[in-house]
């Protein structure tokens, strides 16, 4: 469009983390002026890409341009000179430190190169606050006094005290109210009416379709669309992008008789009544029965690993309770659920599930240790042999669970979680986003190993972002939207467009979707006028 | 060893799972690089002390004192070595070493004789264990500042308890122990029960559930809790297990000195955690070595005696340990980055 080379232009971006390869040749071009959309699910690469762009990490390949010269960005630093400012998600603000000194923090206006010029900080910061529409923050209080709002302002002010040619946001109207919402989308029209562009991270849709120019989805560290023009896209395409496949999967055959309806089969072996956790999901109900995979989908904030960790007693709920074949769980106790044979495969692998410093043999028996073990003293000959008899039926590669766990694939690594849990002899495996993380072509075996221990009458519930993921594998299909159960039906009933015009479905009166403010007000502003106020609390 | 689930796979193809090299082999291959380097330390000191004071310092009295000498601290640094790999830390060490030698040597407390004094000692090592552990574990306390208090408070009571005086003891049985000239299995007293909590605190980390969790707990709590561990009641335990060490230093301070002080175990927190550190115990938790941290404090030991017999003054020993401790830790820090 413009005959001038773009602002930014990233081209094959590539970089990998132990395990995993977090971006593979992404190409991002960002216009002066432009509001450019980043959309992906967690773990697609968002975050990575701009940390990329902020300096923060260093590619192992591909090519930055700015404005039309190529560049290394060496540090933050390096990125901060050339004029990118990102504001990241956690904002990263000095709380005992006041507004003034947070905006001004690493570049104080000084008096002689070190005397701090409070008052002109002050001044200064007064100024970009009033810009920013919130004249009322006094530059000189402490930022841990102010409100979510106030503070991602303070970090916006932040960013606007340098000379800024491109700012990122990272979900910023995540903690948001809607008039502050509509207050942010000003501050980003007049900043991109002054040629500044904006690289815009959120996975609300509707507030892409009324900032956005253009709009780039990543998936899997891949830019599967670039540049989309943000208003005419259908929703349903850039969702389907965000969730799809990209590549053909083949999910194993589910059992020609699907455990159970209703009466046949036996009995549930876990059964959750009512569960709920206040501002995180409404109460829900679910079975699940051995041989049984049970799928919930849903987008981010649906609740989806919030019901997995509840179930499991990591977290406590606020009502309802857990069955595990007919008794009781003692709520918010991960050592009742561990101990009545459930297993967690938590979504982040490396800070919930795994010790990273270990072997694959001890990160295996680690919730069966008692079981090698007299008196305290562990037998290392029977550990070591179940470990690999737990890893060898999974083919965990390469076979030698002595090698420390680090060192494993990302399949690999949710190969030695899930290990420990057939070591431990689980009945019902909790599965989130068993797929995160791991590299695409793994996809296929890690789906074969999760049916066969199905098929060997586990009971499975599984949580996943990726809808194809839940319908390949799930024989019944629980669909989540901002915390509430939307709709129940067996996978085969179901398609993907049908599952995700459900996980997308605006405030239950449809209508009410295209009208912006309303429905970018999230959760609890969506739930409350349609229930009389939170479901009753008992 | 057999394992009975493998299919039949050729023989004996690649993985050398239950071949067994000789004992001595396999303890070379699994001595990492950091314990053999801190092994070349040691040594090289040994060189060193032959070379600057020949008699004194190879004389079998002097190294024997060495190693008596080291063994105090060296059994707090057992401890500490645990509540460390947790991702703790305890900094009352010192001063229960103090509070429970003064209370096992009070005059009422020796009217039962030797008994009395270990039984006390012990005892008063655990019961601040069990202080710092509950305050930790169950209070949510951070362990610096719930340890930082017991500090403070059980160096006042043992001022409180004697007054700043010293405490003689008049145990025979007691006293005997601590004569140069005593030997059990001909080992003097100090430096076997050293080498038994040594060899206890080994085994204990590497071959129980125990050493296990404190491992896991350390390396990654969260995970730790998810896989059903039970998180807290093992940080209670870890931090009872240092209060234990502490009571058994402090009985064996009572044998070396004859006496108990308030001013007992002074910095014996720097000096544990600083072995435990130079032995390659990571201080943020999840790794280290029992025979890491004891050769840490055999090297400091040797220091302070190799500097002692040339007359230098505590204030180059002290510079000199704290130039060891960067060096360990910068060279810890580039062989960990390169593995």
């Amino acid at each position: 469009m413009a005959p001038e080379p773009p602002l930014l232009s990233m081209s094959g971006i590539t970089k990998s983390f132990p395990g995993v390869r977090a971006l593979d040749g992404v190409d991002l071009d960002v216009q002066a002026g432009e509001v450019h959309c980043l959309l992906g699910q967690n773990g697609a690469g968002k975050s990575t890409l701009i940390k990329v762009l902020a300096g923060a990490h260093q590619p192992d390949d591909g090519t930055i341009s700015w404005r039309g010269a190529p560049v290394t960005l060496r540090s933050p630093i390096a990125a901060m000179r050339l004029g990118i400012a990102t504001i990241y998600q956690e904002l990263d603000l000095v709380e005992h430190l006041s507004v003034a000194e947070n905006v001004h923090l690493g570049h104080e206006p000084t008096a002689a190169g070190f005397v701090v010029r409070g008052k002109a900080a002050k001044a200064s910061t007064a100024a970009l606050l009033k810009r920013l529409g919130h004249p009322e923050v006094d530059p000189g209080r402490l930022v841990g006094e102010l409100s979510a709002a106030q503070q991602q302002i303070v970090s916006m002010a932040r960013a606007l005290s340098h000379e800024v040619r491109l700012i990122v946001m990272d979900e910023p109207s995540a903690a948001l109210d809607p008039e502050e919402v509509d207050n942010l989308f000003r501050i980003v029209g007049d900043l991109t009416a002054d040629g500044v562009a904006v690289v815009y991270i959120s996975h609300r849709l509707e507030e892409i379709r009324r900032i956005g120019d253009r709009v780039t989805v990543l998936k899997d560290g891949r830019a599967v669309a670039g540049g989309l023009p943000a208003k005419s896209t259908p929703t349903r395409e850039v969702v389907a992008l965000m969730t799809g496949r990209n590549v053909e999967y083949v999910f194993p055959e589910r059992p020609a008789t699907p455990a159970a309806p209703a009466d046949a089969a036996g009995a549930p072996v876990l059964e959750v009544q009512g569960l709920a956790r206040e501002g995180e999901f409404a109460p829900v109900d679910l079975t699940v029965r051995p041989g049984e995979i049970v799928g919930l989908a849903g987008l981010v904030g649906s609740g989806r690993s919030e019901i997995l960790e509840t179930i499991y007693g990591a977290r406590k709920p606020t009502t309802g309770q857990v069955l595990v074949d007919g008794r009781v769980l003692r709520p918010g106790s991960v050592r009742a659920a561990v101990r009545a044979g459930l297993g967690l495969a938590p979504e982040e692998r490396k800070a919930q599930a795994l010790l990273m410093l270990e072997s694959v043999t001890r990160n295996v028996s680690v919730s069966s240790m008692s079981r090698f073990a007299r008196g305290g003293w562990i037998d290392r000959g029977a550990e070591l042999a179940a470990a690999r008899a737990a890893t060898r039926e999974l083919s965990l590669r390469p076979d030698n669970p002595s090698v420390p766990v680090r060192t494993l694939s990302g399949g690999n690594q949710q190969k030695a979680v899930l290990a420990r849990w057939l070591l431990r002899g689980c009945r019902v495996l909790l599965l989130d986003e068993p797929t995160r993380g791991v590299d695409v072509g793994a996809r296929a075996e890690l789906y074969a190993v999760i049916r066969r221990l199905a098929d060997e009458g586990l009971a499975v519930l599984l949580v996943s972002s990726e809808v194809p993921e839940v319908l390949g594998l799930a024989d019944r299909v629980l669909v989540l939207r901002e915390g509430q159960v939307v709709h129940t039906a067996p996978a085969r009933e179901l398609d993907e467009h049908r599952v995700l015009d459900l996980v997308m479905e605006g405030a239950p009166v449809a209508s009410g979707r295209s009208v912006a403010g309303s429905s970018a007000a999230g959760s609890s502003a969506d739930r409350s006028p349609a229930d009389g106020g939170r479901g009753p609390a008992s | 060893m057999t394992q009975p689930v493998s299919p039949p796979r050729s023989s004996t193809d690649k993985i050398p799972s239950t071949a067994q090299p000789p004992a001595w082999r396999g303890v070379l291959a699994r001595a990492d690089v950091r314990t053999l380097s801190l092994l070349g330390v040691l040594a090289a000191l040994i060189v060193v002390g032959g070379i600057t004071k020949p008699d004194e310092f190879l004389d079998t009295r002097n190294l024997q004192l060495v190693l008596t000498q080291g063994s105090v601290i060296g059994v707090v640094t057992v401890g500490m070595t645990f509540v460390i790999m947790s991702g703790g830390i305890d900094l009352s060490v010192g001063a229960i070493v103090a509070l429970a030698s003064v209370w096992a040597t009070t005059v009422a407390t020796q009217e039962y004789g030797f008994a009395g004094i270990l039984f006390t000692a012990v005892l008063v090592g655990v019961g601040c264990g069990l202080v710092n552990g509950l305050l930790i574990a169950y209070g949510g306390m951070v362990p610096f500042i719930a340890t930082l208090a017991m500090l403070a408070s059980a160096r006042g009571l043992a001022l409180q308890i004697t007054d700043g005086a010293t405490q003689v003891v008049t145990i025979d049985s007691v006293l005997d122990l601590g004569e140069r000239d005593a030997y059990i299995l001909g080992i003097p007293p100090l430096v076997l029960v050293f080498a038994v909590v040594t060899i206890i605190g080994w085994l204990i980390l590497n071959r129980t559930t125990f050493g296990r969790r404190t491992v896991a707990v350390g390396g990654n709590a969260e995970a730790a809790r998810l896989a059903g561990i039970d998180v807290r009641r093992q940080r209670l335990y870890l931090y009872l297990l240092s209060g234990l060490c502490c009571g058994i230093a402090a009985f064996l301070l009572i044998i070396l000195s004859g006496s108990g002080q308030n001013t007992n175990g002074n910095l014996y927190e720097l000096d544990a955690i600083a072995a435990a550190i130079i032995g390659g115990t990571l201080l943020s938790g999840g790794r280290g070595t029992i025979v890491g941290s004891v050769l840490g404090v055999l090297i400091f030991t040797t220091i302070t005696n190799i500097f002692a017999l040339n007359n230098l003054q505590s204030d180059v020993q002290q510079i000199a340990k704290g130039a060891i401790i960067v060096a360990a830790v910068l060279v810890q820090r580039r062989t960990a980055s390169t593995t």
